[in-house]
């Protein structure tokens, strides 16, 4: 039988965090929470990061991966969650900006065990 | 949120059921609401919003930020009749992000030549849908006109509430249609959801156009689910 979810089990972030969480991985979710303008990924949407480094899923079109895995990482360490923000219009968003000239939140948790 | 909840979430998702997991952004705890539950005060009315609407978002109530993840499972669509209009329904359906499986036990009609990529039962309908249920995020559309084929699925269509139910055929063929299901107890206020002649009236004349004004119908029937108040729960 098919899946009739429609699920895509290999590239679907929360189905991949089930699964790094049963491998007894550290795992921390990234989400996006609010978005202003153009935003290349709708809210909800998710980015999932290992203690590795290793990520799957995506919070933009590719611009602010890089920044929220690091700070991902931070949160793994620390256990507190954060509120990230980007855009075009602050000091961040000239070194990780969203070209597309929206702005996103994104929230980071560690998904506890 | 932790694995346990996320381990919930996921068997929600799997089993094509609505849920919204809530985050109290300040608190950083989590909790799934499933539709259907109750959710007093502001917070219930941007739930019920959610669901609706299937976008997600963040809220305020009395001072405290939630976010609202709504997880709505992937609307899709059967059709009854591997016919000419199913054949060009079916790449459109594709591409509009509403995948469609086809049931025709006529197994001249449901070949993969006319097919091709397409998920096909060569069966009655009775017996697929035995095996895989409809649900309220599935559409139908019945396409044979035969109501040999035709009527089962139909009935079965408005008892599981799918959002769109629709049915080929003249206005003289679909009273025939109506008269043989109220004969067969379905209720009269559910039969009213059938659309029929199918499709939305664009002046569709050939089968691809006929398909077009189908697919407008079914968009236009998710979209605006729940848009037509209490209906839901006078269904069941």
């Amino acid at each position: 039988m098919e899946n009739h979810a429609h699920i895509d089990e290999s590239r679907d972030p929360l189905i991949i965090a089930e699964r790094w969480i049963s491998e007894g991985k550290d795992v921390a979710i990234a989400t996006v929470v609010e978005t202003w303008g153009s935003a290349p990924r709708r809210a909800g949407s998710h980015l999932v990061i290992d203690a590795d480094g290793n990520f799957q899923g995506s919070v933009s079109g590719g611009c602010v991966e890089g920044a929220v895995v690091s700070e991902a990482l931070e949160t793994l360490t620390t256990g507190k969650p954060k509120m990230l923000e980007f855009g075009v219009a602050d000091e961040t968003a000239w070194r990780v900006g969203l070209s597309c000239g929206g702005r996103i939140k994104v929230y980071v948790e560690r998904l506890a065990g | 949120m932790d694995a346990s909840l996320l381990k919930t979430l996921n068997a929600e998702r799997r089993a094509r059921r609505a849920s919204i997991l809530v985050t109290d952004l300040a608190e950083g705890g989590g909790r799934i609401v499933r539709e259907g539950d109750s959710v007093p005060g502001a917070l219930g009315e941007a739930v019920s919003k959610c669901f609706r609407t299937g976008n997600s978002t963040s809220v305020e109530v009395e001072g405290r930020s939630f976010f609202l993840n709504v997880h709505l499972p992937q609307p899709r669509l059967l059709v009854i009749g591997a016919v000419h209009i199913s054949q060009a329904l079916a790449p459109m359906a594709r591409i509009a992000g509403y995948p469609l499986e086809i049931i025709d036990p006529r197994s001249a009609f449901a070949t993969p030549e006319r097919f091709p990529d397409v998920t096909l039962h060569a069966e009655w309908p009775e017996d697929v849908l035995k095996r895989q249920p409809l649900d309220s995020y599935t559409g139908l559309a019945a396409l044979t006109h035969d109501p040999k084929i035709d009527d089962f699925p139909l009935r079965a269509a408005l008892e599981a509430g799918c959002f769109y139910v629709g049915a080929l055929g003249s206005r003289k063929t679909h009273g025939k249609r109506v008269e043989r299901l109220l004969a067969v107890g379905a209720p009269p206020e559910a039969i009213t959801r059938i659309h029929a002649p199918i499709g939305l009236d664009i002046g569709a004349a050939s089968p691809a156009e006929i398909a077009v004004a189908v697919l407008a119908q079914v968009i236009l029937a998710f979209r605006s689910r729940g848009a037509e108040a209490g209906q839901k729960g006078e269904a069941a």
